[in-house]
């Protein structure tokens, strides 16, 4: 009975260490120069290897953004906080991510457009849309039956009273999942630091539009002609903003006639440059309508005609009290 | 001649009849796993074939010649566990080394076979046939050939599958399931083709 205990232990105690020879010595002899900072990228990763950055796992992620494959905010888990870590080790500027976050092209709630058949089933939009384009007089609206909101794993979306959803800035977090779940594709993701939204969806010409919608883009291209960098562009009867150009200036919305343009900012009412500029150009550069002049090293001015209030110069300004704002009420 | 025979009928039979994933069900886990695209399937198949061919050589000199020898079948899982890891961590390190494209190539997958039950289910079977050193090897290879015509089979028709108007209730492993359970079905069709 002995024998079995001693032989058990002596062939399993033999085979390990001879495996594990083996393999201390293949690995001395099969070792790989690897970079250093392949593993200290690894570390600061979340470890998750869940793959949301489209590798296999944390270690090849890591391996890509050495070789220069993947980009050091690739890792949508870590956020910026692990792409500055990246960036540390790598040595390089880190480019913080752009933020998105879900928009409603739609303003037209139950008040500001007008019902024009009644609903009996079942109570979703994509079952709403199937008959007809939903309830509303306007084809393009929100159908307001709130997909969007139980498609939300955030609890970012509530359906408003006026049969509108809220979109909650805080909670979204970008991943559109509403602009899939909703069947009138009227659900964007728009940059989190662009101000303006046109809020309508209608082709419809001006005439119908304002018949059945209070808050519809009426297609008059007013912010068409008001933009000061052409970010705004009428396609078929409706302004499109395009927010890679828009500068947050709010000028459309203040022109808009209807209401449609919504402006989260402040308005600039005036913008001056006082004696303190050390004349850096800065300024002068970033002006979207080359406003401002003036000579390296000396105060620039600002040509008040010129002037779109957008406040961009004050934005690059580096020093302080050198470009003095004031806000309208 | 008689032997050749032997091992071509055992080759045929791990390939078709006895296939590890569609009769045995053995290693369902890549089989659902990695059979979204051809390539990485075929990928998968090539490194599972390799490791069981070696696995099937190592444990039959392990098992014939300590645990027969000295009378520990009960020791065949923890010491057949312990060989396919240790084997495993030795081929990775090795294609590393002389071959990092192909290293690239299984990528994760490789150090997935570790924990593969096809891999210790070929190795517990060896002992129970009762093969020669030779057939287990025919034997191994002939279950890895099998998981990888499976896989790449199955990767196949997922491929074809992604267009194809699946009820929304059924899409992604549903349909998938149910695709394994109709070619489980097929490769039953094999099993009179020969007999040993």
């Amino acid at each position: 009975m002995d024998s079995i205990y001693i032989y058990s232990i002596l062939s399993m105690g033999g085979i390990g260490a001879i495996l594990a020879l083996g393999l201390g010595l293949a690995a001395k002899k099969f070792h790989v120069e690897v970079d250093e900072r392949i593993k200290e990228v690894e570390k600061v990763l979340p470890g998750a290897n869940c793959g949301a950055c489209g590798y296999a796992g944390c270690s090849s992620f890591a391996e890509a953004v050495i070789k220069g494959d993947a980009e050091i905010n690739g890792c949508p888990v870590g956020g910026n906080e692990v792409a500055e870590k990246i960036a540390e080790i790598l040595g390089v500027q880190e480019e913080t991510n752009e933020t998105v976050k879900a928009q409603l092209l739609c303003s037209g709630g139950i008040k500001e457009t007008k019902k024009i058949s009644e609903y009996h089933g079942i109570e979703t939009c994509k079952a709403v849309n199937s008959i007809n384009g939903g309830t509303k007089s306007c084809q393009y609206a929100c159908l307001g039956y709130g997909d969007c909101e139980e498609a939300c794993p955030f609890d970012a979306i509530e359906m408003s009273d006026n049969g509108l959803p809220i979109i909650d800035k805080e909670k979204c977090t970008g991943c559109g999942k509403c602009v899939k779940a909703c069947p009138q594709n009227i659900i964007i993701l728009a940059p989190e630091d662009k101000l303006n939204h046109i809020r309508c969806s209608s082709h419809e010409p001006g005439k119908v539009v304002s018949k059945i919608c209070e808050v519809g883009c009426i297609g008059c291209s007013l912010c068409v002609k008001t933009c000061p960098v052409d970010a705004i562009k009428m396609e078929d009867n409706l302004a499109v903003i395009d927010y890679d150009k828009c500068i947050n200036c709010g000028l459309c919305s203040e022109k808009c006639p209807t209401g449609t343009i919504e402006f989260n900012g402040r308005l600039i009412e005036k913008v001056v440059i006082t004696d303190q500029c050390v004349g850096c150009t800065r300024c002068a550069k970033a002006c979207p309508v080359n406003a401002i002049e003036g000579e390296l090293k000396k105060v620039h001015e600002i040509d008040q005609n010129k002037c779109v209030q957008c406040g961009l110069c004050y934005d690059v300004c580096k020093v302080d009290g050198a470009i003095e704002v004031t806000y309208k009420e | 001649m008689e032997e050749l025979r032997v091992v071509i009928l055992v080759f045929i039979s791990t390939v078709l009849i006895n296939n590890f994933i569609l009769v045995k069900f053995l290693g369902i886990c890549p089989f659902l796993g990695v059979s979204k695209q051809v390539e990485t399937a075929f990928s998968m198949g090539m490194a599972t074939t390799f490791v069981m061919t070696l696995t099937a050589a190592a444990t039959w000199l392990i098992n014939t010649y300590i645990l027969e020898y000295f009378n520990l079948p009960f020791l065949r899982y923890v010491s057949f566990i312990i060989v396919i890891a240790s084997l495993v961590q030795f081929v990775e390190m090795f294609i590393k080394k002389s071959s990092p494209v192909l290293y690239k190539a299984l990528g994760i997958y490789l150090p997935l076979i570790t924990t593969n039950c096809a891999i210790l289910g070929l190795a517990l079977l060896i002992p129970l046939n009762g093969y020669n050193f030779i057939t287990s090897v025919v034997f191994g290879l002939g279950a890895g050939i099998g998981f990888t015509l499976a896989i790449v089979l199955m990767a196949g028709l997922r491929e074809t599958l992604e267009f194809g108007d699946v009820p929304e209730s059924l899409k992604g492993v549903p349909i998938t399931l149910i695709l394994a359970g109709i070619m489980a079905m097929a490769f039953m069709g094999f099993s009179g083709l020969i007999s040993i």
